[in-house]
């Protein structure tokens, strides 16, 4: 997210790009862009088929719109993503802070640990997860308590592997804020629970936000882990559209694509607008406050 | 900190070493949460509704369903005309093949309440006591079931599973390119056709074509013989284009592929897209297989499940199943509503010459499922 | 700010990321049978292929991801601010789309019926074999994951202070000895999370491989999907190939970040 701050910089001192370099990109650009040109055309095809045209059409939109199967899976895939982001930039932050404190091999360990979750492939958390629940519910059955995999354990798995971005986009800011911040409201009388709240919380504000879309944008997008974590009453959109890619073709699948590529653009649109509007008035609010 | 880290690790390893219960999928305690087969006397769909006339009195009602099936099994739209007609809402999920409904339902910790396995894998199942018995008697459409279709290798005497359809593997092939006379798999085999051939992504097909490729049986339990049918494959794997399910009517229609092995009924709907696919029954033989309604052991909703396959057994279901595939019905009410043309279609009627060659899958003892497992996660390895 | 506001989360990691591992090792150390030891791991020799496989398409796909992506970071660098912002807002606009639905749109591109086949037949060339190839599972790999390695490179590039550069330059560096004395080393610590970024998801994948490859080109990802939730149902197995990839995979990590951190130490 941050990428899109406006603080870009040029390496300076070097030369603008030659004209074979901007060629270069241009077609890194084409390799990106040429699938999804591919999709958003046939989607818009009369006849099932992949590959050759045969007339225009919207029927497939329809189709679409009226699947009940996609759309519960889009419903579920935004509260997951949704609680998920929050309880994780809730617990990561809560962490983040109690880490930045620590010191010594506690310190060491918890860093450690909060980086398996990150560097392990997502077929192992996944799979390891999905572990983990099937014998949790074994135990808990002993008791009586039936549950089964579904929506919570889905969500269990999201936060998880939430949990560590969070806390890796608040510690940096937390170590850039400086520990006489919070020492100096406490010595000016606040509470140390008012302390956190009113001069710690806003220093960190910009990391936890980070953190918090950097969250959802991993639970929207993941597929592995909901895959072997999800059981067979929740589904989240991409297991339906890998579902999908194992059946019979349906053209829907380019409509759906389409839709998705048409609303994130549209998002990013929204999210650029808005942040250079916040930037514009930050910097009429406090021209005297350089950043970098 | 640390200690009560150590604690709750050792008692999740206690769950996990615990024999049978963590990790299978009958773990469900009777008389822990209440369920709704536990409260509704388990009937009929037809019972039901005569007893609830108004489908909101009913106790099902607002209860839910978990189904899962092959994909282009089932006209969906039942699925909605089910819940309005029982306020039942259907849970529908697919599975690929039967060996992964198998690693589903034995992992656990999901509950399904109607699947639809074949043969070899219902007698697995109910080896494994992973299905529930199903009393046939409370099913009024029951009795619709075809004789032949009764008291059957993998499940003497109906007890867990309701016939659901039954049909032929055979070989298709494009006459557009494949130009020569066909009647046997070494089609599959020829490297003429190579890239342009697709084969079976599950282990049981794809060894039964090599195993009647040197004319053994599918049930063979002769580890000579199977290794003899994977060492075929793997000679077949470098000509071969992709394994595929049913990602198979793709590649046959839009002509991506040429020959590829596949289940009958979906075969009729292929050749509908494309006039120039052709289905043969191969003269070394083939596999003849019925496909059941059953309900897994990890059923909570037992009794929603008796109405779905009651149902499924009736005859307006039946028929409209049969519109989107091309099998077999094993339901004598359905049967009469077809058409002559239908009844004499010998892809779905094969003639008994041609039903003389065809063998059933049985379930195999341990060794030599592992084997298979072993031998298929191997050829694909390599 | 106290350290007790880390607890939660050390008891959510307990449970949830260290049971877990636990759990699996435990798997992997067992058998169906009762059985105790390495049973599954001798087991292993037989998917010696994947393994091999797996870490080479992985290895080829990073290596030419470093190809493409570190150039295209460097002239990027380069560029006006406001090219430098709708640059990376395109580059990941399709990273927010579902991935599998843009590796399924290859298939259509790729196919022998596809529309680069089409094209060449209409120009009357011959057609190509590309899906269901290797060269077809490392196209996925590059096209879903280039832009990982782009961004970190980019990002690390433009941080590097101008007067670094310029007193290069001061000090009589034409602009090829400052990109490789100056600019290079400095972006080094990009590139290696750029490549680990690569890396990690490309040995491990499992669907591309069955998206374009067929299902013939089995990787790792694969063969641990197969005992899990696949055709051939073995946890105990899974759980080993799982704890094995694991290792190499941190192995990996930890060769580069010697490698990286010895480079740090020799600049200034």
């Amino acid at each position: 997210m941050t990428l899109t701050k406006n603080r870009n910089r040029r390496v300076s001192g070097a030369p603008r790009p030659a004209r074979l370099g901007r060629l270069f990109t241009g077609l890194i650009f084409v390799f990106l862009y040429a699938p999804i040109f591919v999709m958003i055309v046939f989607s818009f095809n009369d006849a099932k088929s992949r590959t050759l045209w045969s007339g225009f059409t919207t029927r497939w939109y329809a189709e679409l719109l009226e699947d009940t199967t996609i759309l519960n899976s889009l419903y579920t895939t935004l509260s997951v993503a949704v609680l998920s982001a929050l309880i994780a930039t809730v617990v990561g932050t809560a962490a983040a802070i109690g880490i930045h404190v620590m010191r010594g091999p506690r310190r060491t360990v918890m860093l450690n640990l909060n980086n398996i979750p990150v560097v392990s492939p997502d077929i192992i958390t996944g799979v390891s997860l999905r572990m983990l629940f099937v014998a949790l519910l074994g135990f808990l059955a002993i008791f009586g308590l039936n549950f089964r995999l579904g929506f919570g354990t889905l969500l269990l798995s999201h936060i998880t592997f939430c949990i560590p971005y969070v806390i890796l986009s608040v510690l940096p800011k937390l170590s850039q804020m400086g520990k006489h911040i919070y020492e100096a409201a406490l010595d000016l009388g606040a509470t140390p629970r008012r302390a956190l709240g009113r001069v710690v919380l806003p220093e960190i504000l910009p990391g936890v936000i980070s953190g918090a879309l950097i969250s959802f944008t991993l639970s929207i997008d993941d597929f592995l882990i909901s895959y072997f974590t999800a059981g067979n009453t929740s589904q989240t959109l991409p297991m339906v559209v890998y579902a999908m890619t194992r059946k019979r073709l349906s053209p829907k699948i380019n409509a759906l694509s389409t839709l998705m590529f048409v609303s994130v653009l549209a998002l990013l649109i929204l999210i650029n607008v808005f942040q250079a509007r916040q930037d514009k008035k930050r910097r009429q609010g406090d021209t005297a406050k350089t950043r970098l | 900190m640390k200690k009560t880290a150590i604690a709750v690790t050792a008692a999740l390893l206690l769950a996990a070493a615990l024999p049978g219960c963590a990790s299978l999928g009958g773990s469900v305690s009777p008389g822990g949460s209440v369920s709704p087969g536990e409260q509704t006397p388990l009937m009929g769909l037809e019972a039901y509704l005569d007893a609830y006339p108004n489908i909101q009195d009913g106790p099902l009602y607002g209860t839910s369903i978990n189904v899962n099936n092959w994909g282009e099994y089932l006209d969906e739209s039942l699925n909605r005309d089910f819940r309005e007609l029982t306020g039942v809402t259907v849970n529908y999920g697919f599975f690929e093949t039967n060996e992964k409904l198998y690693s589903s339902i034995r992992t656990g910790g999901s509950s399904y309440d109607v699947i639809f396995p074949s043969d070899y894998m219902i007698g697995l199942l109910i080896e494994e006591n992973l299905l529930l018995p199903i009393d046939t008697d409370l099913l009024g459409n029951y009795p619709y079931i075809m004789d032949d279709y009764k008291n059957t290798d993998y499940d003497p005497g109906n007890r867990y599973s309701v016939p659901y359809m039954s049909g032929t593997v055979g070989l298709i092939y494009n006459k557009a390119y494949v130009t020569e006379p066909v009647d046997s798999w070494a089609l599959l085999f020829d490297p003429q056709y190579r890239g342009q051939i697709l084969m079976f992504d599950n282990p049981r097909d794809a060894a039964g074509i090599a195993l009647k490729m040197l004319g053994k049986s599918f049930n063979t339990t002769d580890e000579d013989d199977i290794r003899a049918a994977f060492d075929l494959l793997a000679g077949q794997k470098p000509i071969v284009q992709a394994y595929v399910m049913d990602q198979i009517y793709d590649k046959l229609e839009s002509g991506e592929a040429l020959i590829g092995p596949y289940y009958a009924g979906d075969a009729i709907i292929m050749m509908e897209e494309n006039e120039d696919l052709v289905f043969v029954h191969p003269r070394e033989g083939m596999n003849m297989f019925i496909d059941a309604l059953c309900i897994p052991a990890s059923s909570e909703n037992t009794a929603g499940a008796y109405l779905y396959i009651d149902f499924m057994c009736s005859t307006e279901a039946g028929l409209r199943n049969l519109e989107v595939t091309g099998y077999t019905t094993p339901l004598q009410n359905v049967f009469d509503e077809l058409d002559d043309e239908v009844r004499e279609d010998p892809l779905m009627y094969p003639p008994d010459e041609v039903m003389a060659r065809g063998e059933v899958f049985l379930n195999l003892p341990e060794s030599t499922r592992a084997l298979y497992n072993d031998l298929w996660s191997k050829l694909l390895s390599e | 700010m106290s350290r007790r506001l880390a607890l939660p989360y050390a008891f959510w990691m307990a449970l949830f990321v260290v049971a877990p591992l636990v759990i699996v090792l435990f798997y992997a150390l067992t058998t169906e049978a009762g059985g105790f030891g390495l049973e599954n791991f001798i087991k292993l020799q037989v998917y010696v292929p994947v393994f091999l496989r797996s870490l080479w398409l992985a290895f080829i796909a990073t290596v030419l991801c470093l190809l493409i992506g570190y150039p295209a970071a460097y002239i990027l660098s380069r560029e006006t601010p406001s090219v430098q912002n709708s640059a990376i807002l395109l580059m990941m606009l399709p990273m927010w789309m579902n991935f599998l639905l843009r590796t399924y749109a290859w298939m259509s591109i790729l196919e022998d019926q596809g529309l680069i086949n089409n094209l060449l037949r209409s120009l009357r060339l011959p057609a190509l074999n590309m899906i269901n190839t290797q060269g077809a599972v490392v196209l996925g790999m590059v096209y879903n994951y280039l832009p990982f390695m782009i961004l970190p490179i980019f990002t690390i590039i433009q941080k590097i202070p101008p007067s670094m550069t310029e007193a290069a330059q001061d000090l009589g560096a034409n602009s090829r000895r400052v990109f490789r004395r100056v600019v290079f080393p400095l972006s080094l610590p990009g590139v290696l999370s750029g490549v680990t970024m690569v890396f990690v998801p490309s040995v491990s994948t499992f669907v591309i491989s069955k998206l374009l490859g067929g299902g013939k080109q089995l990787l790792l990802g694969d063969l641990i999907e197969m005992q899990f939730l696949g055709g051939a149902y073995n946890l105990h197995l899974g759980s080993m190939i799982s704890i094995v990839m694991m290792l190499i995979v941190l192995a990996g990590i930890q060769i580069m970040n010697r490698f990286g951190s010895r480079e740090e130490v020799a600049l200034p």
